[in-house]
């Protein structure tokens, strides 16, 4: 039970809001120590897996500064543009889209998005604009709960697309895990299975993006002050 | 043999990182100079030569970074925010271009995905195909990147100070999904896992079939959540709850219960800060001040799924 010490210390590190990366470091040394390993060595698993885990920054790190040079010229503004002018594109619409491509995208095995590479530069300003189009100036908490949900569709079509393909590595880590045990479990037969769930999570994101569209159309349509404010909500859009 | 493997693009990286450092390092206005240089000092460092110095020492300079960071000193630059008007003119001007690098990653990382896993020279593979992937998308940004350049025809300092800016904006929590993922690996090696699994077996009736899917289903949720990584909880539920459990006692389909198993734990990701990659780091990434913001549109996701999930597993682990 006391090493359960680690889960603790982050349950009360996030309530007591401590800074993330301190309360993680903390967690790690208290779980080590307790499980027997010297400072030392804890310090080791820490260098260890930080170098191991490095790819896990490649994706941000890499195309930031290519998002950078895109939004410095406009590519947000002109993602906007791009979605007034289809007439019956909706937040929901654009956010179902786009998950629709990222899942089923992930089922054949394609890794096309991400939250540096796509969701920032096109999916959010996208979603943004089509209720913009038809809302015009968006109060700020309804701007904040569009780009919620577009990280949203992001992780949910990843997620439940991915486990589709059999050589993406939640597939092979589970063959490899059943292989170790000596029980004999074919790919295709794990792949297949995940598919009611994978469509079940579309169906579930299509009724959740609904709801999304008539909050936009309570909280941002119904204060009629559609085009009555200058565009001026550039500001903090980029400020990031 | 691999002519491009995953180090060469650390390399990249390490270099981006040294000159945000060096940026911030000369930057005489900025509000914490020195230890936001330390901190992207000390992660270049991990990129350029993370694979020659000793674990040891990696692990006390990242705790300098942690430290850095927690005491306030990691802040961002009081950089300009390119001006509106002028990137409302750039997208007049540049219609509808602006969008091919941005569709260049993705695209490119696709064909590079397909095809540079087959490409040999003699002995000599182009890249390994266990990172295809990654290594595809480092490529397509490279070629996306000269595509922006000769589009926009911007000046070379502008990726400069653009990535600079955006890199600093998102901040500490960049090394976040790293710091998490060591953790969860510590939290392996004690046996956290086997204490989690050991108590749910415990505190339940698993002799009914279904008991047995609910506590193997919530087990991956909750390991799941508390380690951030549903593939670090499949190996220590599935061995603790769901062999013993749903194959050897009740005679379920392990295929069944491993892919949905699976899923069960993506559910728990959806809903956990410590899956800082997938829900943190997009809310620094989208400016969203709360940084909760994500989980809390996905937790109305992710728990019909799991509900449904966890029915469908009962209804076909046992007839197939």
């Amino acid at each position: 039970m006391i090493k359960l010490i680690g889960i603790l210390v982050v349950a009360l590190g996030f309530a007591f809001r401590f800074n993330t990366l301190l309360v993680v470091t903390v967690a790690g040394i208290t779980t080590g120590l307790v499980a027997g390993y010297s400072f030392n060595e804890i310090i080791t698993l820490f260098g260890q897996f930080f170098i191991d885990n490095r790819y896990m920054s490649l994706p941000i790190i890499l195309t930031l500064p290519v998002i950078g040079i895109l939004e410095r010229y406009g590519l947000k503004e002109r993602a906007e543009s791009l979605i007034k002018k289809a007439k019956n594109a909706t937040t929901g619409r654009v956010l179902l889209t786009y998950l629709f491509i990222r899942e089923g995208s992930a089922a054949i095995g394609l890794n096309i998005g991400g939250h540096a590479q796509t969701v920032r530069p096109l999916v959010a300003p996208m979603a943004e604009g089509a209720a913009a189009a038809r809302y015009g100036e968006l109060p700020e908490k309804t701007k904040n709960d569009i780009k919620a949900h577009s990280a949203a569709a992001e992780n949910t079509g990843w997620f439940f697309g991915e486990d589709i393909f059999i050589a993406t590595g939640a597939i092979l880590l589970m063959k490899g895990f059943f292989d170790s045990v000596g029980i004999h479990v074919g790919v295709w037969d794990m792949a297949l299975w995940g598919i009611p769930t994978a469509i079940t999570a579309l169906i579930v994101s299509w009724f959740r993006f609904n709801r999304l569209d008539k909050r936009i159309a309570r909280e941002a349509g119904g204060s009629g002050n559609s085009s009555s404010l200058p565009k001026k909500n550039d500001k903090e859009e980029g400020v990031l | 043999m691999h002519l491009i493997t995953l180090d060469t693009l650390y390399y990249l990286l390490g270099i981006i990182v040294a000159f945000v450092a060096i940026r911030v390092a000369v930057d005489k206005t900025h509000p914490t100079r020195v230890g936001s240089a330390i901190f992207w000092g000390i992660f270049a460092i991990t990129f350029l030569f993370g694979k020659q110095i000793p674990p040891l020492y990696v692990g006390y300079l990242v705790l300098i970074m942690v430290i850095v960071a927690s005491i306030g000193k990691v802040t961002k630059s009081k950089e300009e925010e390119p001006d509106p008007v002028e990137r409302e003119g750039h997208a007049v001007r540049l219609k509808n271009k602006i969008f091919i690098p941005a569709i260049l990653i993705p695209l490119l990382t696709i064909v590079g995905t397909l095809t540079l896993g087959k490409i040999k020279f003699g002995s000599v593979q182009l890249v390994n195909p266990e990172n295809v992937t990654l290594i595809a998308l480092g490529l397509a940004t490279i070629i996306a990147f000269v595509a922006a350049q000769r589009i926009t025809r911007a000046k070379a300092v502008v990726p400069i100070n653009e990535g600079s800016r955006l890199l600093q904006a998102v901040g500490w929590a960049v090394i976040l999904p790293q710091m998490l993922a060591a953790l969860g690996g510590i939290f392996s090696k004690a046996g956290v896992g086997d204490v989690v699994s050991g108590i749910v077996g415990d505190l339940l009736p698993t002799n009914y079939a279904f008991v047995a899917v609910a506590a193997y289903c919530i087990g991956m949720l909750l390991f799941t959540m508390i380690m951030g990584n549903a593939f670090a909880a499949f190996a220590v539920i599935t061995g603790g709850i769901g062999l013993p459990l749903i194959v050897q006692l009740h005679g379920g389909n392990p295929a069944i219960m491993a892919a949905l198993g699976m899923f069960a734990g993506y559910c728990g990701t959806l809903m956990t800060p410590m899956a800082a990659n997938f829900n943190i780091v997009p809310t620094m990434l989208l400016n969203l001040k709360d940084k909760n913001a994500v989980i809390k549109a996905q937790v109305p996701i992710a728990i019909p799924v799991f509900i449904i999930n966890m029915l469908l597993m009962y209804f076909l682990v046992y007839h197939f």
